[in-house]
């Protein structure tokens, strides 16, 4: 089946098989790998884009459901000069990341967090991130980045 | 992991989605937010050779006054339900049990339809609009009809819709200023509820409904038999496993899952009687 979909502002039309996850679309068809494959079962957030501005979870949604619609992945936050994202930037000043592998989702999932609750307290953002796992179990300096890019 | 090979249409309209369902049969699923349905599709525990999508049917995502009950469209997405200012002044139990499910991104996608048909007893919703009396509205090829939450989970993950029926409205009669409480009680941040409890309480009525408790969602008429007639909240928690048929799994047992059921209770009916 035929779809477009709008990855950081680019449509990009391909024909995939229905049961092509939105994960395997963003990394295979399109060729952007910062979304990570964590789980593969819905619980990591490891693949977590944004699908019309909302924190979604790539692994479990088809390609076919996407259609039409506008995402963003990791790549997409950053500015074009390479300036970074305030989200980045306050992951990367409060250590917010170990081995990095759980970064992109985490950061896309801060971001859709703070555009739905821009003042969030400490604790509503550990409840905001719940569906974001960091095997460092780096969650302390992460919830302080995201409490960081809230104040700025 | 990637599911089987299946075939993929979209519906514009519930009309559109029943005709197509009929068309193909029984072979043929429904996708709302695909959030149960997905998963189950990677492993391969289902694999229908037809989706209908219906994730786009606008119509039936919306959160109505309309009397004495409020309507609530089935591809209202969780966090819609959770959001909802006309839920949070007459229903905030289901306002607030739908803010407990899965988690943030789950509640970007997962509907209040998809949560009900799929008839999964660990599931937050089912309990929660069983305890409130809710009714559902099911369209057919032959029109549409009611069923009443008690009388649609028939078994682990069956309810008495069709094959051919797609669950159209939710019904759930106001509040009018009852208390309530709703318990989960989970291991992990984002779990299941290894027992779940939703309760209100207005005077001697109310109504318990038991997550993950059976292979159904469970109303625990025990309880609210023994508060109409009087009996205190310790009294009446205590016969909360009563109606009960809990099974044991990796998480607990028989045993504990009825000690969770009569002490959330308990903690419930007491947040809901203050
Ligand atoms: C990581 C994760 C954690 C979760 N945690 C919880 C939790 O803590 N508590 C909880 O309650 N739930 C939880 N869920 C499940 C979540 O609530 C699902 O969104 C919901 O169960 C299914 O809704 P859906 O719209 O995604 O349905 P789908 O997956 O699209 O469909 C589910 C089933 O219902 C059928 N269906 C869908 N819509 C209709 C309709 N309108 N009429 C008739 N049949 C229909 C489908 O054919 C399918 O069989 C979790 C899910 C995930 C992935
Ligand atoms: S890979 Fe999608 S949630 Fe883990
Ligand atoms: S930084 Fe390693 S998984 Fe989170």
């Amino acid at each position: 089946m035929e779809i477009t979909v709008t990855i950081n502002g680019t449509a990009h039309t391909a024909d995939v098989e229905p049961r092509t996850l939105l994960v395997q679309f963003i990394r295979e068809n399109v060729g952007l790998t910062g979304t990570n494959i964590g789980c593969d079962t819905s619980s990591c957030g490891a693949c977590s884009i944004h699908l019309d501005g909302e924190a979604a979870k790539s692994c479990t949604i088809l390609a076919v459901q996407a259609d039409g619609a506008a995402v963003t992945t990791i790549e997409g936050m950053a500015a074009a000069d390479g300036t970074l994202h305030p989200m980045q930037a306050a992951f990367m000043e409060n250590h917010g990341l170990q081995c990095g592998y759980c970064t992109p989702g985490m950061v896309m999932a801060a971001t859709s967090l703070l555009a739905e609750n821009p003042s969030p307290t400490e604790e509503e953002v550990r409840i905001g991130l719940e569906g974001n796992l960091c095997r460092c179990t780096g969650y302390h300096n992460i919830v302080k980045a995201v409490m960081a890019c809230a104040e700025s | 992991m990637i599911p089987a090979a299946f075939d993929y249409v979209r519906a514009s309209s519930a009309e559109e989605a029943i005709a197509l369902l009929g068309q193909h049969g029984d072979e043929a699923k429904l996708l709302a937010g695909g959030h149960s349905l997905v998963p189950l599709m990677k492993l391969r525990l289902a694999q229908p050779s037809v989706l209908v999508d219906i994730g786009r049917v606008n119509d039936l995502s919306y959160v109505r006054d309309a009397g004495d009950h409020i309507a609530i469209g089935a591809l209202t997405r969780h966090m819609d339900v959770e959001n909802s200012p006309v839920l949070a002044e007459h229903v905030p139990l289901l306002a607030h049990a739908a803010s407990h499910v899965g988690d943030p991104q789950v509640r970007h996608r997962g509907t209040i339809g998809g949560s009900l048909a799929h008839a999964d007893p660990a599931s937050d919703l089912p309990a929660t609009t069983l305890a409130l009396g809710a009714t559902y509205v099911a369209q057919g090829p032959n029109g549409t009809r009611e069923i009443a939450a008690a009388d649609f989970y028939q078994g682990y993950l069956t309810s008495t819709l069709e094959a051919d029926e797609l669950l159209t409205e939710i019904r759930v009669p106001k509040m009018n200023g009852a208390g309530w409480s709703f318990q989960k009680f989970n291991r992990r941040a984002q779990d299941w509820a290894i027992v779940g409890v939703a309760a209100w309480r207005r005077g001697t009525e109310s109504g318990v409904g038991l997550v993950n408790m059976g292979s159904v969602p469970v109303l625990a008429g025990a309880v609210s038999a023994a508060i109409a007639s009087g009996a205190d909240v310790a009294d009446a928690a205590a016969l909360a496993a009563d109606d009960a048929d809990p099974q044991a799994d990796l998480n607990a047992s028989v045993e504990y899952r009825q000690h969770l059921a009569r002490v959330l209770t308990g903690r419930a009916l007491s947040a809901a009687s203050a």
